[in-house]
C-alpha cells in the first residue's frame, strides 16, 4: 500500500472514531449482548443460542448501519466541505483517495467488530461459565461478518462517488436487503424461462450474496465450517469489493469536481 | 441568584420527570382496562415461510425470539389454568421452520402440546407431527425418538407405536443403551408400573433442565402411589375372599398380609382404608399425577411441585 493511501486511510479511521454515533452504536451493541442474557432467563434451554444469535446479529446489523451511514458520506462530505480540493491539489491521485477511504472505513469496522466480539464472548462466558472448543466457530462467523462489511463499504463508496448521501444510503441498504435474498433470487431464476430467466440470473449474480456469508445460525448449532467455504467466501468478498471499488474509481476519475 | 437558563433547566427537568411518571401510571391503568386475551392470542404473521423471509437471514435469532414467545405463551396460559392453547401449535411451527435444529423447541414443545388440558394443549397428534419434523431435520438425535415414543406411550397409550419409535431411536449412532431396553419392555409389558418407572427414571437421568427433572420426580412419586394403592386394594380383596368379611382396619389388613408396618405414601403419610375397600392418600394435592387413591369426587388443583428430589 502506498504511503498516500495509508495516510488517507488513517485519517478516515481517525475521523470515524471521532464520530460520536460510532461510540453510541458500540455501547448499544454491548447492551444488546446484555439483553441476550435476560432473554435467556425468560426462555428454556437456549441461553447459549440466544447469546450467539443475538450477539452476532447485533454485530452484523450495527456494522452494516455504520458501514452505510459513514460510507455514503466519505466522498460527498469531502466535496461539501471542500477539503477534497486540498487533498487532490497535493500529489494524490483520485483512485488513491477512494482506496484510502475504503481501507480507513474497513479498518474502523474491524476495530469496531473486535470490541463487539469481546462483548459477545463476555456474554457467552457469563451464560456458559466456560468456553468450549466449538465456540471457536464464532470467530469464523465474525470473520464472515467482516467480509460482509468489506462488500458493503465498497458499495457505499461506489454510490457515494456519484450520488447524494440520501440516495446512496437508499441504494446501499436496498442492495443489502436484496443481497440477503440472493439465494431466493437464484431459485426464482431457475424457475423462470426465456428472457426473464436471463435477466433474473444476471441480477442474481450481480447483487452481492450476503446469505452465503451469514453462518450465524449454523455456528450457534456448532455445525463445522469447511475450510473450502472459508476460502471461497474470502475470495468472493475480496473480488466483489474489488469490483465495486473499481466502479467507484472509474466514476470518480471521470467526475467533474468543478 | 439563579439565571434564566438555570430556571429553564430546572423546570424542563421537573416537567420531564412528572410527564414520565404520568405516562407510566396511565399505561398501567390502560393495561387494566384492556382485555388480556386479545393481546396474548394474536399472531400478526401466521406464515412461517413469510417470517423466515422477513428475517433477512437472521432466522436463528428470530427462532430464539419465537421460542421465548412460545414459552411465555404456554407459561401464562398454564398459570391461568387455561383449557385452550390456540396459538401454541402455530408458534411452535414458526419456531421450528425458522430454525429446524432448535432441539428444545421439539423436546419441550411436544410436552406442552401433548398432555390433556390444563396440563397441556391436548393435541398429541400435533406433538407427533412436531417430533417427526424434528427427527426429519435432526435424524442423528436419539433423544427426539425418545420424546416421540414418550408421547405415544403416555398420551395415546399406543404401545406398539411407542415400541417402534424406541426401536428406531436405538439404531441411531450413540443412542443411549436404554432405548433398546425400552423398545423391548414396551413391546412386552407396556402397561406395567416397571415400564412407567423405567421411562420416568430415564427422563430424570437424561434431562438437563431442573423443571423437567422435577416433573419426572413427581411422576415417579405418582407411580409409587398408584402401585401401592393397587397392591393394597388387591390385598383387601384377597382378605375379603378368604375371611368372608372386609378387614376392620388398615392395621388388621397389615397384620394379615404380614406387612412390615402401616404402609405410607412417598411423603410418609399413612394410606387410609375405607370400609368399601378403597385405599386413599392423605393429601391428594401433593401428588398431581396419581390415578389411584383419590377420594370420590376429587377435583385436582393446580399442580404443586416439591422441592425435594
Amino acid at each position: 500500500m502506498s504511503p498516500r493511501i495509508a495516510y488517507i486511510a488513517a485519517n478516515t479511521f481517525r475521523e470515524a472514531v471521532r464520530d460520536r454515533v460510532l461510540y453510541n452504536l458500540i455501547a448499544f451493541t454491548l447492551l444488546l449482548s446484555g439483553a441476550a442474557i435476560f432473554v435467556g432467563q425468560i426462555s428454556i434451554d437456549i441461553e447459549r443460542l440466544v447469546v450467539i444469535n443475538l450477539g452476532l446479529t447485533a454485530v452484523s446489523l450495527f456494522g452494516v448501519v455504520i458501514a452505510i451511514f459513514i460510507g455514503i458520506g466519505l466522498v460527498s462530505k469531502e466535496i461539501e466541505k471542500r477539503t477534497l480540493y486540498t487533498v487532490l491539489s497535493r500529489p494524490v491521485r483520485r483512485w488513491e483517495f477512494i482506496v484510502g477511504k475504503f481501507f480507513g472505513l474497513a479498518g474502523t469496522l474491524v476495530v469496531n467488530t473486535f470490541f463487539m466480539a469481546i462483548g459477545v464472548f463476555g456474554a457467552l462466558l457469563y451464560v456458559t461459565h466456560k468456553f468450549s472448543k466449538p465456540d471457536a466457530l464464532i470467530l469464523v462467523a465474525l470473520y464472515f461478518i467482516i467480509l460482509e462489511f468489506l462488500v458493503i463499504c465498497s458499495l457505499a463508496l461506489l454510490f457515494s462517488s456519484f450520488s447524494s448521501p440520501l440516495l446512496s444510503a437508499v441504494f446501499a441498504f436496498s442492495l443489502f436487503v436484496i443481497g440477503s435474498f440472493a439465494d431466493d433470487l437464484r431459485g426464482f431464476a431457475g424457475m423462470a424461462h426465456g428472457l426473464t430467466r436471463w435477466v433474473a440470473t444476471g441480477a442474481a449474480y450481480l447483487v452481492p450474496n450476503f446469505s452465503a456469508l451469514n453462518v450465524i445460525s449454523a455456528v450457534a448449532h456448532q455445525q463445522p465450517m469447511s475450510s473450502q467455504l472459508i476460502l471461497q467466501n474470502t475470495l468472493y468478498a475480496l473480488f466483489y469489493s474489488a469490483m465495486a471499488l473499481s466502479g467507484a474509481v472509474l466514476i470518480f476519475e471521470r467526475r467533474n469536481l468543478k | 441568584m439563579k439565571t434564566a437558563r438555570q430556571r429553564t433547566t430546572i423546570i424542563a427537568a421537573a416537567s420531564l420527570a412528572i410527564s414520565m411518571a404520568a405516562c407510566i401510571l396511565l399505561l398501567r391503568h390502560i393495561d387494566r382496562l384492556r382485555p388480556q386475551a386479545s393481546i396474548e392470542d394474536v399472531l400478526y404473521i401466521n406464515s412461517p415461510k413469510t417470517i423466515k423471509r422477513a428475517s433477512l437471514g437472521f432466522d436463528g435469532l428470530m427462532a430464539c425470539i419465537y421460542w421465548t414467545r412460545t414459552v411465555q405463551y404456554f407459561g401464562h396460559r398454564h398459570f391461568d389454568y387455561a383449557h385452550t392453547y390456540n396459538e401454541l401449535a402455530p408458534l411452535l411451527e414458526i419456531t421450528t421452520t425458522l430454525d429446524p435444529h432448535l432441539l428444545p423447541a421439539y423436546q419441550f414443545g411436544a410436552s406442552f402440546l401433548a398432555p390433556k388440558p390444563p396440563g397441556g394443549a391436548g393435541q398429541p397428534e400435533r406433538a407427533i407431527q412436531l417430533m417427526e419434523y424434528g427427527i426429519q431435520n435432526n435424524p442423528d438425535n436419539w433423544q427426539l425418538y425418545y420424546n416421540l415414543g414418550f408421547v405415544y406411550y403416555t398420551e395415546l397409550k399406543d404401545y406398539r407405536k411407542a415400541s417402534e419409535v424406541f426401536e428406531r431411536g436405538s439404531n441411531v449412532p450413540n443412542a443411549h443403551p436404554f432405548m433398546k431396553i425400552l423398545a423391548a419392555q414396551m413391546a412386552m409389558h407396556a402397561g406395567d408400573f416397571t415400564t412407567a418407572r423405567m421411562l420416568w427414571s430415564a427422563t430424570y437421568e437424561t434431562a438437563r433442565e431442573a423443571t423437567i427433572r422435577q416433573n419426572a420426580v413427581e411422576h415417579l412419586r405418582a407411580i409409587q402411589v398408584d402401585e401401592d394403592v393397587t397392591h393394597l386394594e388387591a390385598l383387601f380383596t384377597e382378605f375379603n375372599q378368604r375371611n368372608g368379611r372386609p378387614p376392620a382396619s388398615m392395621a388388621e389388613l397389615v397384620a394379615a398380609a404380614h406387612l412390615k408396618g402401616i404402609p405410607v405414601d412417598p411423603d410418609g403419610d399413612a394410606y387410609k382404608l375405607t370400609p368399601d375397600g378403597r385405599v386413599l392418600v392423605e393429601t391428594p394435592d401433593d401428588f398431581p399425577f396419581i390415578t389411584k387413591g383419590l377420594p370420590p369426587g376429587y377435583k385436582p388443583g393446580p399442580p404443586k411441585f416439591h422441592s425435594h428430589s
